[in-house]
């Protein structure tokens, strides 16, 4: 079992002990434990069970490789799953559960799984649930859910706060061990700037731990002078706990900072996603090492030899009293040393290699430590945790040679290079022969728009293991990184480090060499999804040759640590399985994130009200006052209607739309784009974008006026005033202002450039009120300061004066075919102007009315709406509006596309109106008209549908609009339309404009 | 008569940064080819300030000229004196290919003042905020959070920001938030 050593742990503070606890049980540990180091302190060495076969599962790693301990961390509406244990640094009152078991940690049933493992193999979901079809949805699918999987889902809202940082700078380093500092060094001290980001707690990396020595100082005394020097430089931010997640184009890099995982509910930011734009990214990323793949390699207690130096240097925990080290590298002896250091017993030291030799090899010798030579574990014993190994040799075939009892396994299968973030935007990679790992090609870098590269790797990362050349490495990339962005002293000085360079490590990819189906069978890649050798050697068989085929078919590396640890063995198991070489096998892609990040990181500060902008009108609070139903218009809030007291909307619908009709109504119509065109070519540039003639519009007159696209298909419509010779006013609808701006802008940037006109989005400028109904102008006129009479303001005119004190302008034109006056105000004075309104007008029941009362008025005239009667498709002959197509412009955009046969097609579907025969049936929005003949496919044909349809109080009776084929010659038809139960709704084709098609009502 | 109010109402919120209504503004567009010299003369005359530089801001008197395109400025003034500027500018641009226009009610100004008003933009803002980077005089017209803005520094704890106005409530409530005790991450030194 693990335990506490009594002494040492470089990291811990035993002076400050913390409570936590683990599936419920109360622990403790030490300030600057992580929730890993804790656990094994505890002896908790168990801490999960396997995704498909219910394996139980111990901690491997010390670092972000971790594929087995991820727990679920915290409580309640702070539940995350899948936490890695080692990268969880320990607080007070922290609280973890372990997942995938059922019912419990120690006693689980889906272990049977693993049992019935050789009826799960590689591709097990493809090849036994195909058949019958129903089963999978109804059986397999839920089964397999329950038995497979990771942590729960939350089911609360997160309470946290997250948020984005955008940040620029001349060197970004990721990572902040030996290498990462030098090269920061190097970059700031050439005068750039440096971001340098580093995920873990601590500076320093491995280099405390492996007795690295530099320039005659101590690694962790060499780190401190480092930051100190660093952290004095004003051209450079060191940062802890912040992750490079990311590498994109032109040098975007995310990074994810966990400023609050250790406080919360406190912490004023969980987690902070920087977005930063880095001239140079330096990937000082290090190296993580390989396990070996032999039978029983997952037992609780088998870990990675670096791991285990780490818990007993850095933490004070002992993995178990004795620990047998197998090992293909010279490196694996530093991890004998450590045990031996700690007082702690190695029964052997298993080397894959026939003559191991060198100073660490030599210094363990003398430890009186037994080494084996050419040796390797042929099976693990144990099954919660490890009791012991068999020993065989390593070019055999796994017969047992000796039994050594022990508690801890430590494997030492090499480095590789972390070369994620250089590959994330595209650097390649080279196959070292040497020490047989994929390490970054400096030749191929990921590249800029320059088409120079911008990722430059440092130390481990680019290769070298040993502590000078990574050093070198690192100043070196430093340097030519910050003078790629003209930033250049001269060559800096490379620290120098002590002791010399690792032999060189053997290729160990199976353990023994010829393992046969049995032990093969137990010799885990993937930890985290269960992949074994068999499973890579069984698709090789079944045909699959890309990597890319055989991650996706046997899972190997597409569990949530993504292979970190499976990558370099899979692939070598492939290639050895399809006899070809591994740099022909090649990788599968790594993608961003290097580790998971939180979904909260992602969202920043988008969310609850700040999840999207709300516009408001100048009059917005007194709507919300008076208790308005809101409506999403684009990004306006739009009353709907304003329901009194108990009122359905429907009632209060019908109420204000008879009290405008029979007095006066007041809307807020703030939200109409309003765009100013300017300037001698204002007038021929309008009749260009519109397609009825604006040039002949008179100064200070109205025109209704469409835009089409360049397709001919209506897109947009509103009034035309015209201010001034060389000056109109282009009323928009709401949700249509900036895209008509922006359409404008690119007409005269790009084709009508020598067109003299300027234009100017000035919607926010104005608040606009529409005063409705027979009662309006003496409303209007009580408030006084302007003649509204209809000769001085007659319909489809504008005025300029002052209402009441406040400067206006007024547009005498109606969308309910009602007396009707627009007033245009300032924005600051919108408010004031209601307020105004509404007082002059209670005498006369003055009622604001919603959107809903708008659109039932504007249908019970036939007028349309963009967005109900056009969906990108329709043409304005279709609606009837033929008239608002210029004859006699030599060009507006769209005339072209209107003479092309299928938009002149007598057959098109046309506006026209509907009255059902039951006047109390409202039919649905988007009905069909059905014909009673089937297609050839056998559906239903249709004829068309409704595009507006409403109760109209004013005519007491159902009212709709329909695009109907050839819907002009069908007056007086009746036609059938399908309700969603099935049943048919008849309606009769009529006129659309229901009221006053003699428009007297507002020629008045 | 009644006065004029602004869409923030005077609203304030003091964090790590203070958040505040800038308060009414007169703000005057001028749309013109900038680099025609008889504008630079023209706006001159009117207003007493040179044109700025790309993404610079120019002064004179109770006046700030902002670059806001190559044939865009945004001049910024007292609220009551920009229909006295609108009339001078029109008057000297007489003749010209020119479009001014009186938009003080079109957007609203927020001022940011405190230690951190780089950080409070830089979570918004895909800008190098860096001191050094950006310093008084000069503006951007960017994005913050989801809103189109546009910022300055008055100097090195004071900056403005304008947006439109009828998401100036949306955007005040993000920088308040943005701008909440403890929050900062301490980048820029």
């Amino acid at each position: 079992m693990s335990s506490r050593l009594a002494t040492g742990g470089r990291r811990i503070d035993r002076s400050k002990r913390l409570s936590f606890s683990f599936n419920g049980t109360k622990l403790t540990g030490f300030e600057g434990d992580t929730l890993a180091s804790a656990l094994l302190a505890n002896g908790q060495d168990l801490v999960g069970r396997s995704f498909k076969y219910h394996r139980p599962r111990g901690i491997v790693a010390a670092g972000a490789e971790e594929p087995n301990a991820l727990v679920a961390l915290g409580q309640g509406d702070r539940m995350e799953p899948n936490q890695r244990a080692t990268i969880t640094e320990l607080f007070d009152g922290l609280s973890a559960r372990s997942q995938n078991h059922w019912p419990s940690l120690q006693f689980d049933i889906g272990a049977i799984n693993a049992r019935l493992s050789r009826f799960l193999p590689a591709g097990f979901y493809y090849k036994t649930f195909m058949q019958p079809r129903a089963a999978w949805k109804h059986l397999f699918e839920p089964v397999i859910r329950k038995s497979a999987g990771l942590g729960p889902a939350p089911t609360q809202g997160d309470p946290d706060r997250y948020e984005y940082f955008y940040a620029h700078t001349d060197v970004l380093v990721a990572g902040g061990g030996i290498a990462g500092l030098a090269a920061a060094r190097a970059a700031a001290e050439a005068g750039a700037r440096v971001l340098l980001v580093e995920q873990d707690s601590r500076f320093g990396g491995r280099s405390a731990t492996d007795g690295v020595v530099i320039d005659g100082t101590d690694a962790e005394a060499w780190v401190a002078e480092q930051v100190a020097a660093l952290s004095a430089m004003p051209n450079v931010d060191l940062r802890l706990r912040t992750m490079a997640a990311g590498v994109y184009d032109h040098g975007y890099v995310t990074l994810y900072e966990r400023a609050g995982d250790r406080d919360p509910g406190a912490a004023p930011v969980r987690h902070r996603l920087w977005r930063v734009r880095a001239g140079r990214t330096v990937t000082a990323t290090g190296a993580i090492e390989r396990p070996i793949s032999f039978a029983g390699n997952d037992r609780p207690g088998v870990m990675l030899a670096s791991a285990v130096r780490d818990y007993i240097d850095l933490y004070a925990v002992s993995p178990g009293d004795r620990t047998v080290v197998v090992t293909a590298t010279d490196d694996g002896y530093r991890t004998a040393l450590a045990v031996r250091d700690a007082g702690l017993d190695v029964p052997a030291v298993l080397d894959t290699r026939p003559d191991p030799k060198g100073p660490l090899v030599d210094a363990v010798r003398a430890r009186g430590i037994r080494v084996e030579a050419g040796r390797g574990i042929a099976k693990v014993r144990g099954t919660r945790r490890v009791t012991g190994v068999d020993i065989c040799a390593q070019a055999g075939e796994g017969a047992v040679i000796e039994h050594v009892p022990c508690e801890c396994v430590a494997m030492a299968g090499g480095w590789s290079p972390v070369v994620h973030l250089w590959s994330h935007c595209g650097g390649k990679l080279l196959w070292d022969e040497t020490a047989h790992h994929f390490r970054p090609d400096p030749d191929r870098p990921p590249t800029g728009a320059d088409g120079q590269g911008f990722a430059v790797t440092a130390g481990t990362a680019s290769g070298p293991m040993d502590t000078g050349a990574a050093l070198a490495d690192a100043v070196e990339a430093g340097h030519r990184a910050a003078k790629a962005l003209g930033h250049d002293k001269g060559a800096p000085r490379i620290p120098q480090a002590d002791g010399t360079a690792d032999g060189p490590p053997a290729a160990v990819w199976m353990m023994p060499h010829g393992a046969g189906p049995e032990l093969r069978g137990k010799a885990f890649l993937d930890f985290q999804n269960d992949v074994k050798v068999s499973d890579v050697q069984l698709a090789a068989q079944e045909g699959y040759q890309s990597v890319e085929h055989t991650k996706r078919y046997t899972t190997l590396g597409m569990a949530t640590d993504q292979g970190k640890l499976s990558n370099i063995n899979g692939l070598a198991i492939l290639s050895d399985s399809l006899g070809a070489p591994i740099p022909e096998v090649g990788t599968t892609t790594f993608r961003p994130p290097y580790t998971p990040i939180s979904l909260g990181a992602v969202a920043g500060e988008a969310r609850g009200s700040l999840f999207k902008p709300v516009r408001r009108t100048p009059i917005h609070d007194w709507h919300a006052d008076a208790g308005a139903v809101w409506e999403p218009v684009g990004d306006w809030r739009r009353p709907y209607c304003y329901p009194k007291d108990e009122e359905s909307h429907r009632d209060a619908v019908n109420r204000e739309i008879t009290a405008t009709r029979s007095g006066v109504g007041l809307l807020d119509a703030s939200t109409l784009g309003k765009i100013i065109v300017s300037g001698p070519d204002a007038a021929a540039f309008l009749d260009l974008t519109y397609t009825n003639m604006m040039s002949s519009l008179k100064v200070g007159r109205c025109r209704y006026g469409l835009m089409c696209t360049e397709n001919g298909f209506l897109f947009d419509d509103g009034v035309v005033v015209r201010l001034s010779e060389d000056s109109f006013l282009c009323h928009t609808t709401s949700g249509g202002s900036d895209r008509v701006h922006a359409w404008m802008e690119e007409w005269l940037q790009t084709e009508w450039w020598d067109l003299k006109v300027w234009t100017s989005n000035v919607t926010e400028q104005f608040g606009q009120i529409a005063i409705v109904g027979p009662k309006a102008r003496s409303v209007l006129e009580r408030l006084g300061g302007m003649d509204l009479s209809a000769e001085a303001l007659p319909f489809m005119a504008m005025a300029e004066g002052t209402l009441g004190g406040i400067g206006v302008r007024i547009f005498r034109i109606s969308f309910s075919g009602e007396l009707s006056y627009e007033i245009a105000v300032p924005a600051g004075r919108a408010r004031a102007l209601w307020d105004m309104l509404l007082a002059e007008g209670a005498a006369d029941g003055i009622t604001p009315y919603g959107t809903e009362a708008l659109h039932v008025m504007r249908a019970e005239k036939g007028y349309i709406m963009i967005g109900d009667e056009t969906d990108g498709t329709v043409i304005p002959q279709d609606l009837n509006l033929g008239w608002a197509v210029s004859k006699k412009k030599s060009d507006f955009i769209g005339k072209r596309a209107m003479e092309r046969s299928a938009l002149t097609d007598p057959d098109r579907k046309q506006l026209v109106g509907l009255e059902t025969e039951d006047p109390a049936l409202v039919l649905p929005d988007g009905a069909h008209a059905v014909s009673g003949q089937t297609n050839r496919f056998g559906q239903q044909e249709t004829l068309g549908h409704v595009t507006s349809t409403y109760w109209s109080p004013t005519l007491n009776r159902s009212i709709a609009m329909a695009l109907v084929s050839g819907g002009s010659r069908r007056m007086g038809e009746t036609l059938d339309f399908s309700l969603e139960d099935g049943r048919i709704a008849k309606a009769r084709v009529v006129d659309p404009v229901f009221l006053d098609k003699d428009g007297e009502r507002q020629n008045v | 008569m009644s006065e004029a109010v602004t869409a923030l109402a005077g609203a304030t919120y003091e964090g790590a940064v203070t958040v505040a209504d800038g308060g009414l503004t007169g703000m005057v567009q001028l749309r013109a080819d900038l680099a025609d010299a008889a504008v630079a003369t023209a706006v001159k005359a009117a207003t007493g300030a040179d044109l700025p530089d790309r993404r610079r801001i120019s002064a004179a008197k109770e006046q700030r000229l902002l670059w806001m395109s190559p044939d865009e400025l945004l001049i910024l003034t007292d609220h009551g004196a920009a229909p006295d500027l609108v009339k001078r500018l029109s008057t000297e641009l007489t003749g010209q290919h020119a479009l001014v226009l009186d938009l003080s009610d079109a957007r609203s100004r927020i001022r940011l003042s405190g230690q951190g008003v780089r950080e409070v933009l830089a979570k918004g803002a895909p800008v190098d905020l860096a001191p050094g980077r950006f310093e008084p005089g000069e503006v951007r017209r960017t994005r913050i959070g989801q809103i189109a803005a546009a910022f300055w520094l008055l100097s090195e704890t004071e900056a403005e920001v304008i947006c439109f106005r009828s998401v100036a409530p949306f955007l005040f409530d993000w920088l308040s938030t943005a701008a909440r005790p403890g929050s900062l991450p301490g980048h820029f030194r």
